[in-house]
């Protein structure tokens, strides 16, 4: 028998709450802290564990090195201890995104919250006691993931280009020194020449370290699964130019001595000249070569199919990837789970016609129950036929009780504006009178208070904005003088994600899954998929058109009309 | 189906003469050169033949039988399915010429012939 889990619920923490209290206890009441939605405190409390490990590398370009090869033995032994399906070929990597700090207030918050968060609570699963749900199943799978943490492995990849950018900065110093430590008696004397060579490298050196500045210091915004193909490339060109320098400085001047000074120092010139033409490379390699857009992406969200186009250039999958993701922030309509599903109404009476249970028949009757059955979801099929009629009713309805409530918002916002004004500078008002920001903002919530209550539930938005974020978001707008219209345009249509609040991002719980290897270019036709927990990202890849442009000369001359005759003569 | 006929109808007008001019009394439409999607007679909207748009009561062409809506084939022997508005009026108001024979089509004969042949 299967019993569905059920614990009673304490509503008075769902935001607003669904309960009126009257509006000076509202007032009064102005929470500290956001209360949020079930699923998404489990959420959050998650990604607060999270953010304890993260970490920065100051050295964008030398995060991927050695990572790979951690990574395959990390992931080896991850397919031993997860029972993942790597037969079909899917390599399924974690891109992990970071830019939160460690400690911010939401991870106190969220200890509190979980204090205080009451004994009883409802939660109707549907599932029974002898099964785990689908999220706690992934749940588990994460805690794994991030247990087995490759932090380790970055910081060998950032110390291992750092050395190597160090080495190869101080190399043309070396070689200018070594001479003058060493032999400096028997050193021909070079004058004008040399002056001249010395200011150049001096500049040169300088030129190099700005540009690898602009160019590598960068906070990273995101760890690829993978180790960075032209990074890694640009590295080793960069340490077999070092060494090979060195041999030949080593066999030829050192060893031998060499007494023309002159000599030396162009030896050195070439070396720098040589890396800022890498640099150049880096610049061209990294930089340039992906402006130029050549392929269309199609991302689609498989929750509620929003879809929307990119231009991207040469990249490989996995920087694709990560700039489809900066684009879902700002482009995508934030996921809203309560408004994927059908009415109840429409729902329910589709349901009906399946629960067909076997109660411990034997085999032989097998025949007669399936014959029941299918005659059961035949009835059940036609019955279904009268459900887009009701579901029809229920949107007409569900829209004009929007529209209603919708106007009343935006009557009762216009009104609420009115009532406060900006202090001008040669008006003389008593200071009790004047307020700062805050208190105007929370003296003209209170009229509009319930209006937005109200709207923002038949949205279905309320998990999104708590009383304290509504309030700080008027006391905003009344600083900047901004409209009324302005004040609603943030809920009266659903904004992208990023308007949010940090812990709707979920921003570290992407999954890249690409049955090609994610260091492989874009291509016509390249499929990969952006896992979230709730929902995903399907991409799909376009080749943008070849265009063949003619050219058409149109002499300005030319236009010439004449009117459309239909003239009656009399005779 | 329709049976399609072109009764041709062969009306002859004496012009009347009033002061300086000899009228005929009826005014025409359409011409190579005008816009054929504006006549309101025509059947096919490319046809860019003559067609009387008005007939003056009393006068010579109602006397002689032309109705509004022909559509003017020949006048004198003269074909007038390819000529321009103007080169009409003129084979139209010939001042030597006193009697015009003119070869009309009417699609009022068509029907009429369709609906007794079917009856």
């Amino acid at each position: 028998k299967i019993e569905p889990l059920k614990v009673t619920v304490d509503f008075l923490k769902v935001p607003l709450g669904l309960k009126k209290p009257p509006l000076k206890e509202a007032l009064a009441a102005l929470p500290g802290k956001p209360k949020s939605h079930i699923l998404e405190r489990r959420k959050s409390r998650r990604s607060d564990a999270m953010d304890n490990e993260s970490q920065y590398s100051g050295y964008s370009y030398k995060s991927g090195h050695s990572r790979s090869s951690r990574k395959h033995r990390d992931r080896r032994e991850r397919h031993r201890s997860k029972s993942r399906d790597g037969t079909r070929g899917d390599k399924s990597v974690t891109i992990q995104a970071p830019g939160e700090p460690l400690l911010d207030n939401e991870s106190t918050r969220g200890d509190e919250r979980d204090d205080n968060w009451g004994e009883t609570t409802t939660v109707v699963t549907g599932t029974s006691e002898h099964s785990i749900s689908h999220d706690d199943l992934t749940r588990i799978a994460k805690d794994m993931e991030d247990s087995a943490h490759l932090d380790c492995s970055r910081h060998l990849g950032v110390a291992l280009g750092a050395a190597l950018a160090l080495l190869a900065f101080l190399t043309p110093l070396a070689f200018l020194l070594l001479p003058q430590l060493l032999w400096r008696e028997e050193l021909e004397p070079c004058g004008t020449p040399c002056e001249g060579l010395f200011i150049s490298v001096a500049f040169k050196l300088l030129i190099l370290l700005l540009g690898s500045w602009a160019l590598f210091f960068r906070r990273p915004k995101a760890f690829f699964p993978r180790v960075f193909v032209f990074r890694a490339l640009l590295m080793v060109l960069v340490f077999l130019l070092v060494v090979s320098y060195w041999l030949f400085y080593g066999v030829r001047i050192l060893d031998s001595r060499d007494r023309n000074y002159r000599g030396v120092v162009q030896f050195a010139v070439s070396l720098v000249d040589a890396l800022l033409f890498v640099h150049y490379l880096a610049v061209v390699l990294l930089e340039l070569r992906q402006l130029q857009p050549q392929f269309t992406l199609k991302a689609v969200r498989s929750a509620d199919g929003a879809s929307r186009f990119y231009n991207v250039g040469h990249l490989s999958i996995q920087r694709a990837a990560v700039w489809i993701l900066e684009n879902y922030y700002h482009d995508f309509p934030v996921y809203n789970p309560a408004l994927l599903n059908l009415p109840k109404s429409v729902l329910s009476k589709k349901m009906s016609g399946f629960k067909v249970y076997s109660l411990g028949e034997a085999e032989n009757s097998t025949n007669n129950s399936t014959g029941q059955s299918r005659a059961v979801i035949a009835a059940a099929a036609r019955r279904r036929d009268n459900s887009h009629n009701e579901f029809y009713y229920e949107e007409a309805e569900h829209e004009r009780r929007v529209r209603k409530r919708r106007a009343r918002l935006v009557v009762a916002v216009e009104e609420a504006f009115t009532h406060i004004k900006r202090l001008q500078e040669e008006e003389q008002k008593n200071p009790r009178e004047v307020m700062d920001p805050r208190e105007a903002a929370q003296a003209i919530f209170a009229s509009m208070a319930r209006a937005m209550q109200k709207y923002l539930r038949t949205t279905k938005q309320q998990p999104y904005h708590t009383m304290e974020s509504i309030l700080q978001h008027l006391e905003f707008c009344i600083t900047h003088d901004m409209t009324p219209k302005a004040f609603l345009e943030r809920y009266l249509t659903a904004g992208p994600t990023i308007q949010y609040h940090k812990d709707r991002w979920l921003a570290k719980q992407w999954t890249l899954v690409s049955e090609e290897p994610v260091t492989n270019g874009l291509k016509d036709g390249v499929v990969f998929v952006l896992k979230r927990q709730d929902f995903s990202l399907v991409v799909s890849t376009k080749k943008i058109p070849f265009f063949k442009l003619s050219e058409e000369f149109v002499d300005p001359k030319s236009h010439k009309f004449i009117m459309r005759l239909q003239s009656e003569t009399s005779v | 189906y329709l049976i399609s006929l072109s009764f041709q109808q062969r009306i002859e007008i004496h012009k009347l003469r009033e002061g300086e001019n000899l009228i005929l009394g009826f005014s025409i439409g359409g011409g190579i050169d005008q816009d054929p999607t504006q006549n309101p007679f025509s059947e096919d909207k490319t046809d860019k033949g003559i067609y009387v748009t008005r007939v003056t009561a009393g006068g010579p062409a109602e006397v002689a039988g032309l109705q509004v809506g022909d559509k003017i084939m020949q006048v004198n022997g003269w074909d007038m399915t390819m000529v321009t508005h103007d080169q009409a009026r003129k084979r139209l108001t010939k001042r030597n010429e006193e009697v015009v024979r003119l070869l009309v089509t009417r699609q009022s004969l068509q029907k009429a012939v369709q609906q007794s042949m079917m009856s």
